[in-house]
């Protein structure tokens, strides 16, 4: 039977209601943010990659747990075989087998090399999502991620969240 | 530019553009070894940057995880302990505050600073 898209949101609440704790604080923006047009037509657009499912590459230090506001920086040429994931809020066994499903590398480069876009930034950057704090994400950690993506020259940005 | 697997939450932040997949968490770029499939994702979110027009456009993508929708009943759903009377099994992973390498060997190849991890001040 078909079912409507699962409500995250109504599941924590519930979950925490069970184990004795009060309501999680999601980010609430009432109104979308802005919306910024792509001046390039797609086959010359730069392409910047974000991620939050806790990817780091063989030979960094990988994420811990409790509010890790660090990131990480992750060359576009890398081996898809030194992609690490790790995180404590999924399933990481398709991630483990196959990174491209939450940190689209492969995917992209394709997408490069058929001439769909122009290229990749030189890097990707990646973060651990299951940070508890809001305030430091959007005080600390997005705002450092955006300065990057600025200074990269990026024309278009891809968040991939898990 | 957001891809998401998780509605309720990717609605409530409000990004200016989003294109949905309907999979379990862990898969927001697609099925595991299965390019069509990422790259129907991606493209997605290429098509909307090019089109979309009006700030909070969304396109919701028609693959399924599965033939039933199943999968969605157990996730996150408190368990009762079966040994004890009314309490509830947390079964959420630890907060290690440690590096959590997916391989142990990786924290052998770290050597000095790691010039590509940037750790920023609270």
């Amino acid at each position: 039977m078909r079912q409507p898209p699962i409500d995250y949101i109504e599941r924590t609440r519930e979950q925490y209601a069970a184990l004795g704790y009060p309501p999680y604080q999601w980010v609430r923006n009432q109104e979308p943010l802005a919306l910024s047009i792509p001046i390039k037509p797609m086959h010359e657009w730069r392409v910047g990659l974000i991620a939050s499912g806790g990817i780091y590459v063989a030979g960094q230090v990988a994420f811990h747990f409790r509010d890790d506001i660090s990131y990480r920086e992750i060359s576009c040429d890398t081996p898809t075989d030194r992609i690490r994931t790790t995180h404590f809020a999924y399933d990481l066994t398709d991630s483990r087998r196959d990174p491209n499903v939450v940190f689209p590398m492969d995917t992209l480069r394709g997408l490069v090399r058929d001439g769909t876009v122009g290229e990749l930034s030189h890097c990707a950057y990646t973060f651990m999502g299951g940070i508890y704090s809001a305030r430091k994400v959007r005080d600390v950690l997005a705002p450092a991620i955006v300065t990057r993506l600025l200074r990269d020259e990026v024309d278009v940005a891809l968040m991939v969240p898990v | 530019m957001s891809l998401s697997s998780a509605w309720s939450i990717s609605r409530s932040v409000n990004p200016p553009r989003m294109v949905y997949l309907d999979f379990p968490l862990g898969h927001t770029a697609g099925r595991a070894h299965d390019v069509q499939s990422q790259k129907a994702v991606v493209m997605a979110a290429l098509r909307l940057l090019e089109e979309a027009r009006d700030p909070g456009s969304a396109t919701t993508l028609s693959q399924r995880w599965s033939n039933d929708d199943a999968w969605k009943d157990a996730v996150m759903r408190p368990r009762i302990k079966a040994d004890r009377d009314g309490e509830f099994d947390d079964d959420r992973m630890e907060r290690f505050a440690t590096p959590q390498y997916q391989e142990s060997e990786d924290a052998d190849l770290v050597t000095g600073d790691c010039s590509t991890c940037v750790w920023l001040e609270e």
